[in-house]
């Protein structure tokens, strides 16, 4: 069981979280080409090793989180809100 | 290699088994080859032997960074079908079930292949509808399929649970010529096949880097020396990311997630069929082994990872839904659980193509499906690799796809590795 570390709620089991994935896609601009598209939609990095992904704490207080986490020992470096203003937040709260 | 044949075991059950000669060899690496394939797992070592066998390319490498079924080949549950509706998938699917039909006489190995039939449970009128498309399908190309109404279910499989008012068994969807082989013998036959052809397995052989000159492979760097060879093709699915980007080809359509497999103590014979059960988003498959196990499998663990092993929530899942359809397996125990890595790619479907490296070819991208697909992927990669050009079963199977917008997407899940199970 990986346990995160929610800024939220306090650590809980990974099985109240669902995977988002992938955290490091930026969209391109609507007027970029296919190729950038395709790019951005299909094709992945898939790191071995220390990745930044998405987790939605969604049997919690359903707030997105940015989990930094290897993907070959499951341990994790990080936990953060996903929406920058709210990183803030919950940095000045520390 | 001494052949296995009726004279052949009753010649050595005379002579104390002295007569047996070594499986395959264990030979050193030549500086130089035709036609290198990365990974000795069930793809690798058959597009090998029908390189050899098709092809009659014998100077063939496979680099195995472990050993031979220590991957993906012995971490699966098993089973062949070849229930597939989508152009190409279909087709290959198809081939791939008729090579199981005869492997065990090609490769002269017993591969065990048992065709029980594959019992895939409907529980609504729609599920039933959406079954019938598919298995019509498949009838319109050929493909045995047969839909069983709850009489005939109830003959054949007694014991299932027909009581659950949450989800009531209306029927299945049943492909007969489906079923089970031995997934070490695969390997083994495959190994012991291409090796007495000429082909070197070279194991404990990891690739540690790759040269690249003028648009092409010149060398491959391996735990072994540095490996000279024409033509380059990777076969390691769970890990073609890695690989991809150690040639320096950047993104894949692909994410590494693990699924688990169960075997549970021996009991006497149970289970006749391959049983398929999949309601409220669980997946749960079962059959019972040669040795009386039971052995069955579920969801992805939902997160990727490169981690062999698995979690316990999804032992929970698939613990729950064995007593949600097989409530007699009650008090059965558990012997063994394992993980194996897949290649989950953006819309279901496999990778046999070209690569931006003029001598670099591609398979991978096996999701769920990668030990039915064993033979006709070692088939049709072997003719990609001797013939340049790939065959119309897979000349949509490529990286392209995505962005033509011709997806191969089975279950129209979307672009979401982790959700084609």
């Amino acid at each position: 069981m990986i346990r995160i570390n929610c800024p939220y709620c306090g650590e809980r089991d990974h099985s109240e979280f669902s995977y988002g994935g992938d955290a490091s896609i930026k969209y391109p601009s609507l007027e970029a080409s296919e190729k950038e598209w395709t790019e951005a939609i299909f094709f992945r990095k898939n790191i071995r090793g220390f990745q930044i992904e998405t987790w939605h704490h969604s049997n919690g207080c359903r707030m997105w989180l940015e989990v930094e986490r290897s993907t070959v020992t499951h341990e994790i470096k990080s936990v953060r809100p996903c929406h920058p203003d709210l990183q803030k937040v919950v940095e000045n709260n520390k | 290699m001494t052949r296995f044949n009726a004279w052949n075991v009753i010649k050595n059950g005379l002579n104390g088994q002295s007569g047996w000669s070594r499986q395959w060899r264990d030979p050193e690496p030549k500086s130089n080859y035709d036609v290198i394939i990365v990974g000795g797992g069930l793809h690798g070592l058959a597009t090998a032997f029908y390189l050899a066998k098709n092809h009659n390319i014998k100077n063939v490498a496979v680099l195995e960074k472990g050993w031979i079924g220590g991957g993906n080949a012995g971490r699966n549950t098993t089973i062949v079908r070849s229930n597939y509706m989508m152009p190409g998938n279909h087709e290959f699917y198809e081939h791939s079930l008729k090579l199981w039909e005869n492997l065990s006489h090609e490769l002269n190995y017993n591969v065990m292949f048992s065709q029980r039939a594959h019992v895939s449970l409907f529980h609504s009128p729609g599920a039933r509808d959406s079954a019938a498309r598919r298995y019509n399908v498949m009838r319109l190309h050929g493909t045995d399929a047969e839909l069983w109404d709850i009489k005939t279910l109830k003959k054949k499989i007694p014991h299932l649970n027909y009581d659950d008012s949450r989800f009531p068994i209306l029927g299945a969807a049943v492909q007969r010529r489906a079923g089970n082989a031995r997934h070490d013998a695969v390997a083994w036959g495959y190994a012991r096949a291409a090796d007495s052809l000429g082909v070197d397995i070279l194991q404990n052989c990891e690739v540690t880097g790759i040269t690249r000159k003028n648009g092409s492979i010149e060398s491959i760097q391996t735990s072994r020396g540095t490996i000279k060879g024409k033509k380059v093709g990777f076969a390691v699915a769970g890990n073609t990311s890695v690989l991809w980007q150690m040639a320096e080809l950047g993104n894949l359509p692909i994410e590494s997630h693990k699924l688990q497999a169960f075997v549970t103590e021996s009991i006497k014979p149970l289970l006749d069929q391959v049983v398929v059960y999949g309601v409220g988003g669980a997946h749960f498959y079962i059959s019972q082994s040669d040795k009386g196990s039971m052995v069955f499998g579920g969801d992805l663990d939902w997160y990727k990872s490169y981690a062999q092993r698995g979690n316990l929530p999804i032992v929970q899942d698939s613990a729950e839904a064995a007593m949600a359809i097989l409530p007699c397996l009650g008090r059965i125990r558990l012997l063994r659980h394992w993980a194996g890595v897949m290649d989950m790619t953006m819309d279901g479907s496999f990778f046999i193509c070209k690569t931006p490296i003029s001598n670099l070819y591609l398979n991978a991208g096996w999701n769920y499906g990668g030990f039915k697909a064993s033979p006709a992927s070692g088939w049709y990669f072997a003719d990609l690799i001797a013939n340049e050009n790939p065959h119309n079963y897979v000349h949509n199977h490529n990286l392209e796809r995505f962005e033509k917008g011709i997806n191969i997407d089975e279950r129209g899940a979307g672009p979401d590795p982790k959700l084609h199970g």
